[in-house]
């Protein structure tokens, strides 16, 4: 490609690139009016003082370019008149910019009362949603015009969630929650990134935001649920595996992780930790569920955590079933 | 401090020691006098002594942070620190301030002899300190005493005498009160990176005092030229004021 | 010293008519020895402006591959996601800390502060040839790090990813460890030598402005450094031991080393930008030839920065889950450090007021930074406020802001104070055309590789993201052909300086007409800058300069009394 055409093709793109406004993807939460005003603002003022400076510059590159070698006219070289004024308007100017910012601030950090909690879990790279029933997903599902709260914790390094239509970022650390909320005030399909650097697929670390006008949401919940029973076992296992975690111990290639591998392993003995022997069937998996520390496989912590009263009894077959297929 | 030393340096053109040679054979060919030359190095001792302040200030506030979040790790932990070494080392190490600060005041004097005897008792002193850490680091170590990840102490194999350690570890431990918190291990992880940081300032001294003692000996230091002496004193004096805020911060608290 | 007996070259004004001293600091001794051991500051600014000036370059065409990669928002098969995050770490931490750190303190500061002190070295020569050592291992260390693993954490460490990874972090921090100490050992050197070293009637009040912001940045490097040292040996022991002080899993706190972090790297920001500032003040004055308005203001607004540069590294974290409170109080200090940066570029701009302007190579670079920098500054503002800069944390945004502050800034005013002070470090001129057609493809360049990245972070996209959405394509590929338009620019500035070495013009002893003390030595400059003490007028007295054709340069006017300004 000749540089010509490629930027031909370049230019061709912008107007696509630039709709829905210049700046900003459409505002899509009540905060994002807010924060797009501050914005705005600032940009004004940034926009005055930058014409001013520039225009004054070249102003004077013009005028007082150099014409001979010859020394200018002595001119003073103080004015504390001047230098008062340049410090305290720029002042007052960010005081005020200070106080907005710090006013909307207020509005982003604290949640009201009254809001619907989504648990986020993030870790290398991808993103879980549970919600209040215990339903979880890899993409998250709102309702609309409601305050929504997540409640974020990682599994391994930080993460920071992002939504740029709803303009709400946070960061997710491991060891402690953090919080963000919004209420979404737009139909649609958003884009979620991650934000703090993680590693390899940082970039991949990507999920979808839909939002559900009230009313339809809960419906959405209550087809999700459904729509998971309806899978055969071992698919609907695989899904829980992928989504509930338990691909962070247990791996599905033979390497023993934090947890044993589940690949080939149902139907065989194993050692256990208190010394003990038992075969891999399928009251041992359904008990390594709920109680997990019961008995604990030769080799590992007893570090797993229950799933009680998390996973449902057809999730639990699912899972079992998949176990079963991964057998050789 | 500081005033003194701006205006040595706005006055160092004059001659304001009428006495001083025009040459001294340790004065550096970009200086213009000894008393320039004196108050350069003096100034940039201080300066070196503020990052070395900085650098130790990283862990105090860690230590600040924690005891603060999770003071009962510091409760239980220093119960494990030998109170009677770590004041035996505190005693050693402000003895071994004394004779520095004598040893500059040698040098001052042009008494050679004090000069040299000095700073062999300071540089025992220092040995004598990294000898008790090594005492209190390595039953430290045996009990599994350690840092973070690596901490290892088993609070139950301490309670029945003797349980296959001699009677004097068993003897540290029988002080020791209360369930052990969760997270000990970072109180260990802030007691090993402090007082190791600090151990190596302690080596770091030894080095320089040494390499003042090897010049004392060549006769190099004297009323007219004693500068190094003083400033590697100012660094020890340093190193001593860290240990006087270790001790108490690690082994006295309740 | 030997030298003193050849009084040519050495005295105040170069004798009309000779066209090369017989004895600079360059031809003064000869051979490798004579150079790597060298406690000459002027010797040992120029290797380091090699050095640093190679790093530049290097990061540079890091740069260069990394966006030819974001041509395209798909994965490529010639680079890999892991390759990727290599490279932009690398980027980062060999531009931060090889190039723009040490880049005008350690090589125009080495070269000219003594010499504008009227000083014959710095206070501690040896500590200063140790500190340019410390560099090379420092160095040494990141490139051990690269052969042996390389690095993917990105140049801020983050924990808990650069406790996990499995890349050289431990020598990579240990290099950036030593990289500290030789900042710290510059910094306490130009300190020291700044008090004890004047010259009489070196008053601290004329001293040029460049001296001001040397020495507001060495307080930095000396107060801040050492924190940056021992936050990288704990994050060592972590690695090593495990000691858990910042891994979440034992009961450390991982922001905690963010704070530790950005508790150096913020007031390390203007370890970059008050060098630069420096530079600055000291062209817009000689190529207005006018003294520099508002002395006093600048002078302190340096000291300023320095000291109000300590109390915002939360800024950084207003989205890391600190408190609420902390990002308030953080924020309100984020503006107040914004009032001295607009007090200086505002007495930039009334110096060229009434001047006589020379738009010679160094001034267009100094005419390109103050429009840079004002658009870097002012964009400093939405990350200030609170609730927009929620928003833009960590797009490409932030990446636009911080490269128009530090290349646009620093990087920009480096190269101006190369062409400026090229003539008196080489004896030579460059070509003037070429110098001015760099210094604008730069400018073109440079607005065109980052403009676009503000727009596109506005927008949401994510910094140091492999892969990107087809709604940023557009912006990404702008930024692209800008990049390579930079580059073009900035392969001209290297082009133009290296070809005046072998075929440039003698240059005269002052060129540009200031006042400063290294210009009324030789070009290039005696072993001992002085053979006896000059004396002193106020730095911005150019009245006493008069131009000679004969020369090709100005010379000081002994009939002419200086005013003080």
């Amino acid at each position: 490609m000749n540089p010509i055409s490629s930027l031909t093709s370049l230019f061709a793109q912008a107007p696509a690139a630039i709709e829905n406004g210049f700046w900003f993807p459409a505002p899509s939460s009540t905060i994002a009016a807010e924060v797009d005003w501050m914005f705005y603002f600032i940009l004004w003022i940034n926009i005055v003082f930058f014409v001013l400076i520039l225009a004054v510059m070249v102003y004077f590159m013009v005028v007082y370019r150099r014409k001979d070698m010859n020394l200018p006219p002595t001119s003073t070289s103080h004015n504390n008149t001047l230098e008062v004024t340049w410090s305290v308007l720029p002042s007052l100017l960010v005081l005020l910019i200070f106080y907005w910012g710090f006013t909307g601030f207020l509005d982003l950090r604290d949640a009201p009362a009254n809001s619907y909690e989504i648990k986020v879990t993030a870790k290398k790279w991808n993103w879980t949603f549970t919600y209040p029933n215990g339903y979880a997903d890899s993409d998250l599902h709102v309702p609309m015009d409601r305050p929504v709260k997540l409640i974020m914790g990682s599994d391994d390094v930080l993460h920071s969630l992002y939504i740029p239509a709803f303009r709400v970022k946070q960061d997710v650390v491991p060891g402690r929650y953090t919080s963000l909320w919004f209420n979404a005030n737009r139909q649609g399909e958003f884009q979620l990134f991650c934000t703090e650097y993680c590693g390899t697929k940082h970039s991949e670390m990507l999920a979808k935001v839909t939002t559900h006008p009230s009313g339809e949401f809960e419906r959405w919940l209550d087809q999700a649920v459904m729509k998971l029973d309806e899978l055969p076992p071992v698919e609907l296992g695989g899904l829980m595996y992928k989504r509930r975690g338990c691909s962070g111990c247990h791996s599905i290639d033979g390497v023993a992780g934090t947890g044993p591998s589940f690949k080939g392993t149902f139907g065989t003995e194993q050692a256990f930790a208190d010394g003990s022997k038992h075969v891999i069937d399928e009251n041992y998996i359904r008990e390594s569920i709920i109680e997990p520390t019961a008995k604990v496989r030769a080799g590992f912590r007893p570090v797993m955590p229950t799933y009680k009263g998390q996973l449902r009894d057809k999730q639990i077959d699912g899972l079992i079933e998949y176990i079963k297929s991964l057998k050789n | 401090m500081s005033a003194t030393m701006t205006t040595a340096a706005t006055d160092h053109g004059h001659e304001a020691h009428g006495e001083h040679h025009a040459h001294h054979p340790f004065q550096a060919h970009h200086f213009d006098t000894m008393v320039q030359q004196f108050d350069s190095a003096k100034l940039g001792i201080w300066l070196f002594l503020i990052t070395e302040v900085m650098f130790f200030s990283g862990l105090f506030v860690a230590y600040i942070l924690f005891r603060v979040n999770y003071p009962e790790i510091f409760a239980y932990g220093h119960q494990f620190l030998d109170k009677t070494w770590g004041m035996v080392n505190t005693i050693v190490l402000l003895f071994s301030s004394l004779t520095m600060a004598w040893a500059v005041r040698c040098a001052q004097l042009g008494q050679q002899r004090g000069l040299i005897t000095n700073l062999i008792i300071t540089i025992a002193c220092a040995a004598a300190f990294l000898g008790i850490k090594y005492i209190e680091y390595s039953h430290k170590i045996h009990e599994g005493l350690l840092p973070g990840a690596l901490f290892s102490y088993d609070p139950n194999a301490h309670h029945g005498e003797g349980a296959g350690h001699d009677s004097h570890d068993s003897e540290h431990s029988t002080h020791v009160t209360g369930p052990m918190p969760a997270r000990i291990g970072l109180f260990f992880s802030i007691y090993f990176c402090i007082t190791g940081l600090h151990g190596i300032h302690i080596i770091a001294g030894m080095i320089a005092i040494s390499w003042i003692l090897y010049r004392s000996i060549k006769g190099h230091f004297g009323p007219e030229y004693f500068g190094p002496v003083d400033y590697v004193g100012l660094y020890w004096h340093l190193v001593d004021l860290i240990w006087i805020y270790l001790f108490p911060l690690l082994y006295l608290i309740h | 010293m030997a030298t003193t007996e050849i009084p040519a070259g050495s005295g105040l004004v170069q004798p009309l008519g000779r066209s090369t001293a017989p004895d600079n600091f360059l031809t003064h001794t000869r051979g490798f020895a004579s150079w790597a051991l060298t406690l000459d500051h002027k010797r040992i600014g120029l290797m380091y402006l090699a050095c640093t000036s190679s790093s530049f370059l290097i990061g540079g065409i890091m740069a260069l591959i990394l966006r030819t990669k974001l041509l395209t928002g798909n994965s490529v098969s010639w680079m890999s996601h892991d390759v990727y995050n290599h490279m932009f770490t690398l980027h980062g931490a060999v531009m931060v800390f090889l190039f723009i750190i040490p880049g005008i303190p350690a090589a125009l500061g080495n070269f000219v502060l003594p010499i504008m002190l009227g000083a014959k070295d710095v206070a501690f020569p040896k500590m200063n040839l140790g500190s340019f050592y410390l560099w090379i291992f420092g160095a040494i260390f990141l490139v051990t790090a690269i052969l042996a693993g390389g690095l993917d954490t990105g140049w801020t460490f983050y924990t808990p990813y650069s406790t996990a990874t499995n890349t050289s972090v431990v020598l990579a921090t240990m290099g950036v460890f030593v990289l500290g100490f030789s900042s710290i050992f510059t910094g306490l050197n130009f300190i020291v030598t700044i008090h004890t070293m004047r010259p009489p009637g070196m008053t601290w009040f004329r001293m040029p402005l460049f001296l001001w912001a040397t020495y507001a940045t060495a307080i930095i490097q000396v107060l801040a450094t050492p924190v940056l040292g021992i936050t990288l040996l704990l994050l060592i022991c972590e690695r090593l031991m495990g000691i858990g002080i910042f891994d979440p899993k034992l009961g450390g706190d991982p922001v905690l080393f963010q704070h530790f972090f950005w508790f150096y790297s913020h007031p390390a920001v203007y370890i970059m930008i008050l060098p630069a500032m420096g530079v600055v003040s000291e062209l817009i004055s000689t190529f207005s030839r006018k003294p520099i308005f508002g002395y006093t203001f600048i002078a302190y607004s340096s000291l300023a920065i320095a000291l109000l540069g300590f109390l915002v590294w939360g800024h950084h974290m207003f989205t890391s889950g600190q408190s609420k409170l902390a990002s308030v109080i953080f924020s309100f200090l984020t503006f107040s450090v914004s009032i001295p940066s607009a007090i200086k570029v505002f007495n930039w701009l009334a110096t060229m007021y009434k001047g006589s302007i020379s738009f010679a190579t160094p001034m267009c670079y100094a005419l390109t930074f103050i429009f840079l920098f004002s658009i870097g500054g002012l964009t400093g503002l939405f990350l200030g406020a609170l609730s927009v800069d929620v928003h833009l944390h960590d797009t490409y945004f932030v990446v636009a802001h911080f490269h128009y502050v530090m290349m646009g800034g620093t990087m920009v005013a480096f190269l101006g104070g190369v062409f400026y002070w090229w003539p008196k470090m080489t004896g030579k001129m460059y070509n003037e055309t070429m110098g001015q057609i760099s210094a604008l493809l730069v400018f073109i360049g440079f607005n065109a590789t980052f403009f676009p990245q503000f727009v596109m972070g506005a927008r949401g996209m994510p910094r140091r993201y492999y892969n990107y959405l087809p709604e940023f394509q557009f912006f990404h590929q702008f930024s692209t052909f800008g990049s390579y338009v930079l580059g073009l620019g900035l392969s001209l500035a290297a082009f133009a300086l290296i070809y005046s070495i072998f075929k440039g013009k003698t240059a005269p002893a002052n060129p540009w007409g200031s006042a400063t003390l290294e210009w009324q030595c030789s070009s290039p400059p005696p072993h001992d800058n002085f053979s006896q003490t000059p004396s002193v007028n106020h730095p911005y007295a150019v009245e006493t300069q008069v131009y000679d054709p004969q020369l090709g340069g100005f010379r000081k006017d002994p009939n002419v009394v200086p005013l003080e300004h």
